[in-house]
């Protein structure tokens, strides 16, 4: 699904936030990225979601060479994506339903498949009864939660996460990993960069650790 | 056909968006059209002006006259004679005869010299003969007629009476072609009251165009309901135009016709005609969404996921 090799990120400032990374991850694996704050967790994840092009090296993501996707591509590269953030990226003048809709809306899904698909990503985070809502009145796990059902709307085969359990509490932050060992044992191939430790100890998934730009420990798959 | 039909359904979608949107903001709405109605009125009022006096003057050039004057050395008896030869042909239908007398006399009457006339020696008038011309005022058969008059031997000078007509005309030219000049410059502005007006509401949605980035919209997408705002802007702004040039006309209608009965014509207020409306309103919905598509290629580049 994620095969890295070699690559390199130099932001324009000069500031290297990759060196020589090589790794690859499986179809259907679970990985948690982790390291220090600078480390280039967040750097990898927008590599792969091609919010950023590597300096150097080749990168392969669900068989598409990122260096050949150009930029009228990375729309249709990135609909077989979904992305989790930490500050859940919410959309505060619409509600919870039209939030989880708009990955089905942007990408020309039929008007009556939408309600069906987004009462299924609702009630798989457990929101079903919140379509109505806005989103600022919802709690911080709440938001967490609506916005992971609008990165699975859309069925992806890969799912990305930047320290999605950053602004939660242990308690809601283990409902988040839950979900997204669901979606892993759907076979979801899932990559969450995070530094939260407890989480990843409660996973025991494969872990790889950056350490300033480099990797430093893949601990290769654990099941 | 289902995809056709999608395509149709998305910009419908898009364009009900737009309205939708604009009337969200009234207030600011309201202004952008009216600047829009304004900036566009002011061209097609003048382009309206112009085609009525083109209108009311075509109906001046009609029984032009040319006076000829001729050489001093001719006398009384051989100008009247020259008079008689010319009211035979075909395309004159009158010739007034003028005699150096007469006309020293008139002039003398007109022009408030009486008395420093008295003191030249002879008179220095020539005898004049003023001919009114047959045809309906075809410019081309006066010109040859002008041509034929110039080769008599005893003629000094041929005036075209024709002339401050054609300055005229010329001057219309002129004023014509400023207004065009002109209403391209208001184009332009229009062009950037649609573009800032659309680059503010792409700064005002910019994390609906991040968000819409991150999960796989394309840039037409994007684009769409900007496009079809402006286009829908420049539409309400030209229909505001419109509104602005027939209210004017019909507020100067009466006026008009009063002067016109004054000096006995029948000329009517023209405004703009069916061909001319739908230009306008297209003409505004295309600066609109041109406005509109060059503010967001622009901005729509810079707002990338981060």
């Amino acid at each position: 699904m994620i095969e890295f090799n070699q690559v390199f990120k130099r932001y324009p400032s000069g500031y290297d936030a990759l060196k020589n990374v090589s790794f690859s991850v499986e179809t259907g694996e679970m990985i948690f990225l982790t390291g220090h704050s600078g480390a280039g967790k967040s750097t990898l994840l927008k590599l792969i979601a091609l919010m950023e092009r590597p300096s150097r090296g080749q990168a392969v993501v669900n068989q598409k060479n990122l260096a050949r996707v150009y930029r009228w591509q990375i729309p249709y590269f990135r609909r077989a994506l979904g992305i989790v953030f930490q500050d859940y990226k919410l959309l505060h003048d619409r509600t919870v339903f039209d939030n989880v809709a708009l990955p089905l809306v942007v990408t020309g899904v039929p008007h009556r498949d939408i309600g069906k698909r987004v009462r299924a990503a609702l009630d798989k985070v457990g929101l079903l009864d919140k379509e109505r809502a806005s989103p600022v009145t919802l709690s911080g796990g709440e938001q967490q939660r609506v916005s992971i059902a609008r990165a699975v709307v859309g069925k992806p085969t890969l799912l990305l996460a930047d320290e999605p359990t950053g602004n939660l509490d242990a308690e809601l932050s283990e409902e988040i990993l839950d979900l997204f060992l669901d979606f892993h044992h759907h076979g979801v191939t899932v990559v969450i960069a995070t530094h939260d430790t407890h989480l990843i100890s409660r996973a025991r998934k494969r872990v790889l650790q950056l350490d300033h730009g480099e990797l430093a420990r893949d601990t290769g798959a654990r099941t | 056909m289902k995809r056709l039909l999608a395509y149709f359904a998305r910009h419908a979608q898009a364009l009900i968006g737009s309205i939708g949107a604009l009337t969200r903001t009234p207030l600011a709405s309201i202004m952008t059209i009216a600047v829009i109605g304004i900036t566009l009125a002011l061209p097609a009022a003048m382009i309206v002006a112009i085609d009525n006096v083109m209108q009311l003057s075509s109906g001046w050039e009609g029984p032009g006259r040319i006076s000829l004057y001729l050489k001093r050395s001719v006398g009384d008896a051989s100008a009247q004679k020259l008079a008689d030869q010319l009211r035979r042909r075909k395309d004159v239908a009158k010739v007034d005869y003028i005699s150096r007398e007469q006309a020293f006399a008139e002039f003398k009457k007109q022009s408030g010299f009486g008395e420093a006339l008295e003191t030249l020696e002879r008179n220095p008038l020539p005898t004049v003969l003023v001919i009114h011309p047959a045809s309906t005022g075809e410019t081309q058969t006066l010109e040859a007629l002008e041509h034929d008059l110039k080769k008599i031997d005893d003629v000094e000078l041929v005036q075209l009476d024709l002339d401050w007509v054609r300055r005229l005309h010329a001057w219309l030219g002129v004023i014509e072609r400023a207004v065009v000049i002109g209403a391209g410059l208001l184009a332009l502005a229009v062009l950037l009251i649609v573009g800032n007006t659309i680059r503010l509401a792409v700064l005002s949605r910019r994390d609906e165009i991040e968000v819409s980035k991150l999960v796989g919209a394309t840039d037409s997408f994007i684009r769409r309901p900007f496009l079809y705002s402006g286009l829908v802007q420049g539409f309400l702004g030209a229909l505001l135009a419109w509104l602005l040039v027939q209210t004017s006309l019909w507020l100067l209608a009466g006026p008009v016709q009063e002067l016109a009965n004054l000096y006995g014509s029948g000329f009517n207020l023209g405004g703009l005609d069916s061909g001319g409306s739908v230009s306008l309103l297209s003409a505004g919905a295309l600066l609109g969404w041109l406005g509109a598509r060059m503010a967001v290629g622009r901005h729509l580049r810079a707002i990338e996921p981060q």
